[in-house]
């Protein structure tokens, strides 16, 4: 053997060695802590397998003229409103306009959400002239599935903890009519024929298959055999997908995991915490919640931590846009959850745009444009020092 | 066909079969590269065969989650070329990809010699946009993968049905070509696909532009090219026209949409130390509806510059002449220029990857090739980006 030879072998021992040690050279996961994405623990293979399933209808399955999509739409895959399940941005921002209940009844045929782009050949809609409206941001997808168990009664109970609420607090549940897809839970509460619903920014839909089969419908403009109108004819159509994929969609927006809390031992954000209790801030912003029954091990009987208590409140003038959905009225908004806060830019491109339509470029300013139920809380947040005040958007953003 | 070449050349003494060079006169510029590979012809039997295969190892991680090890059978492509008669040649290229299934005609086209300024030129037919959709040959190339400017944003490898005409003028060390082809074109799934963005190589799933064009409007492929032996070559080319279908069966169904496509090549050479530099840049323009989603851009652009340089050549294992390169490769394409109409704030959709290399030529035909991809990507929102980095070892030789 030459030197030559060595030299070969030596090359191809550099090659083994390079395929071996691979993953040494590729990125690192980013902490879990830092990313909104991802299963809950201990999912069963079975459970996982639905859930990638779920994952490629949300996140990879965009929707073109060919396989149903509009012709007039919002966005064209769900994935593009809820980049990373985070927060969404003001480019796939909802309008919803007109007056309207949960089953999409509208004083306008083509209420209550605007499609406002098309596929080539096709017209958008239009605002009807003079018509109230509403902007929606979409909001984060994780620990949907830890919200869809909290019981009627915990949110019952929430309501009427706030009745003698000295901070002039009050809430309560959105008490809608639903479609007939829906399967009523067992023993849920109804006021004739509304229930409770607790998922949107007004808290008009009953659970997760009702929000996502909107979302199919008025986003995407996408048939179903849930919702087979079409958004542009108003007529009944074949469905523009499986019932099979549907399924894994909704079982994806259930196992997402929550997200977790960074810095909480830092010392600021311990205190931000104790001042965001001190000042009222959890009459509404509920911190902890508790599922009940469910088949996936995670969520079932967990204690999760929202801050939100899935209650409408009256937010004052200020974010009274006359437009409202189900039995909440035009001002109230349902108590948004915080948690994911913190990550909210690392889905809405660097930025923060907060509240029910993004008009919140901050979290400080989220919180001063509060009013009506929480005015007299925010009052107390604008009565602290700089220092505090910090302290307590520190907290915001661990969340 | 195929089968009756290999029992043709196996009946044969194989001494009679003849190996045409290619052709490494300096008189060559890249619209050339069809006819500058290697080939094999047997006696007076008056047609060449060739091909090139290509296959990878690769292991790529992109933030914490690999594939893990692939392996790949890219490509496996023949060449039957043909002196039909005096100044009447013909040439085709003809490429099996087993991931896509696919069995595709790249090329196959008759040229007809009128004068060395003056060449028609009809079938089917590699748009020459760039240079790399002509001069795409693995075994050219130092690096694993195309580049990404050429692969997914234009959309090499691109042909179609067509006709036109070139032709080259040289006179001592500067070399002259022009080609101008009209073909059938691009369609709306350009901006209507899966990708969810602008996607020019969408339309190549589209196998009926061979036989039907999709509105009845050329697409329009221009190149000037102008070499300096000396120096190196430099390529200026346009391709554009109408990509939709505007109507249908005599009724309107769209306005006219435009795509243009502009591009600049260049090779050069130091002779003094052998550096390399090869690169190109392209920039789409297409006719998106106002009305559309911003999803799919109206602006794209891109390119890459590979910098490869020889540090060995020698006899090495027995090769005579054999040469180590060290490569690199820099990529940049934005899927999507503009600003959104929402906020002002900029697009992202955009990808920049690095790709440091080393390539050992044992022979100028082959090369066994080692790449590191670093490489990073933003969505729309320009959130922070996916990374993704590994190697890719991968071997690609004419025949």
């Amino acid at each position: 053997m030459n030197k030559n030879h060595f030299a070969a072998i030596a090359l191809f021992l550099l090659l083994i060695t390079i395929i071996i040690s691979c993953q040494k050279f590729e990125p690192a996961a980013p902490a879990e802590d830092s990313i909104l994405d991802g299963p809950v623990e201990n999912l069963t293979s079975a459970q996982n397998l639905q859930h990638l399933a779920g994952d490629v209808g949300f996140n990879d399955q965009v929707f073109t003229a060919a396989t149903g999509l509009g012709p007039v739409f919002v966005a064209t895959s769900c994935g593009s409103c809820h980049a990373g399940d985070g927060k969404g941005h003001p480019f796939t921002t909802l309008t919803r306009f007109g007056k309207n209940d949960s089953l999409g009844r509208n004083e306008f045929d083509h209420g209550p959400q605007l499609q406002e782009r098309a596929i080539p050949g096709y017209a958008p809609e239009k605002l009807p002239e003079g018509t109230s409206f509403a902007k929606f941001m979409p909001p984060i997808n994780t620990g949907l599935g830890f919200i869809e168990l909290v019981s009627e009664d915990d949110i019952l109970a929430m309501a009427v903890g706030n009745v003698n609420n000295p901070d002039g607090v009050r809430g309560h549940p959105n008490w809608a009519l639903l479609p007939t897809y829906i399967k009523i839970r067992p023993n849920s509460k109804n006021q004739g024929n509304r229930y409770i619903t607790r998922f949107g920014k007004k808290a008009s839909t009953y659970n997760l298959l009702h929000q996502t089969i909107l979302a199919y419908n008025q986003d995407m403009g996408i048939a179903s055999s849930f919702d087979p109108s079409d958004v542009f004819t108003l007529l009944d159509t074949d469905p523009e997908i499986s019932d099979k994929i549907i399924r894994d969609l909704v079982f994806y927006l259930q196992t997402l995991k929550t997200p977790i809390q960074r810095d909480q031992h830092n010392s600021d954000v311990i205190r931000g915490k104790d001042l965001f209790v001190q000042i009222g801030c959890e009459s509404c912003h509920k911190q902890t919640l508790k599922t009940g029954v469910s088949p996936v091990l995670a969520l079932d009987n967990k204690n999760f931590h929202p801050y939100t208590d899935l209650l409408v409140h009256d937010m004052g003038p200020g974010l009274d846009d006359g437009y409202t959905e189900g039995s909440a009225k035009t001002s109230e908004w349902r108590t948004a959850p915080l948690w994911g806060l913190g990550l909210a830019p690392k889905s809405q491109g660097g930025q923060f745009f907060l509240l029910h339509d993004g008009r919140a470029r901050s979290i400080d300013e989220a919180i001063r444009m509060h009013g009506g139920e929480a005015l007299v809380i925010k009052n107390r947040y604008n009565a602290l020092q700089e220092n505090e005040k910090q302290k307590v958007i520190k907290f915001l953003n661990s969340l | 066909m195929i089968f009756i070449a290999v029992s043709a050349q196996a009946q044969i003494d194989t001494t009679l079969l003849r190996r045409t060079p290619a052709d490494t006169s300096k008189r060559k510029m890249n619209m050339d590269a069809i006819y500058s590979r290697p080939t094999l012809q047997a006696g007076k039997f008056p047609v060449s065969l060739g091909g090139y295969v290509e296959a990878n190892y690769q292991h790529l991680g992109t933030d914490g989650i690999s594939e893990g090890h692939q392996f790949q059978f890219r490509r496996l492509t023949l060449f039957v070329s043909s002196t039909i008669s005096s100044r009447i040649k013909f040439l085709s290229e003809i490429e099996f990809e087993p991931a896509d299934k696919e069995i595709s005609i790249e090329f196959a086209a008759v040229d007809v010699e009128f004068h060395p300024l003056f060449n028609l030129r009809g079938g089917m037919i590699v748009n020459p946009i760039g240079a790399f959709n002509q001069n795409h040959d693995g075994p050219k190339w130092e690096f694993t993968d195309r580049p990404i400017s050429t692969e997914k944003m234009l959309p090499a490898t691109w042909s179609n049905a067509g006709f036109g005409v070139y032709g080259k003028y040289y006179q001592n060390k500067w070399l002259f070509g022009y080609e101008l082809y009209l073909t059938s074109g691009f369609d709306n799934t350009i901006i209507e696909n899966e990708f969810n963005r602008t996607y020019l190589p969408a339309a190549k799933a589209n196998t009926e532009r061979f036989e039907e064009s999709n509105n009845g409007e050329p697409l329009i492929t221009g190149k000037v090219a102008v070499k300096n032996t000396g120096i190196g070559e430099l390529g200026l080319s346009y391709m554009g026209g109408i990509y939709n279908k505007y109507q249908d069966d005599g009724l309107r169904l769209d306005d006219k949409r435009r795509v243009d496509v502009f591009a600049v090549d260049m090779n050069t050479s130091i002779k003094r130390t052998g550096t390399t530099f090869i690169g190109e840049y392209a920039w789409i323009f297409v006719n998106v509806p106002q009305t559309y989603s911003q999803q799919f851009g109206n602006k794209q652009h891109g390119g890459f510059l590979d910098i490869v340089q020889p540090i060995l050549k020698n006899n090495l294992l027995g090769w005579r002449n054999a040469v180590l390169n060290l490569a690199c490769r820099l990529e940049y394409v934005d899927y999507n220029v503009g600003r959104f109409k929402e906020t002002g704030g900029n697009i992202g959709d955009e990808i920049w990857s690095v790709m440091p290399a080393v390539s050992f030529r044992p022979n100028p035909q082959t090369v066994f090739r080692l790449n590191y991809r670093i490489q990073k990507q933003r969505d729309i929102f320009a959130n922070p980006a996916i990374n993704t980095a590994g190697f890719s070892f991968g071997i690609s030789t004419y025949f």
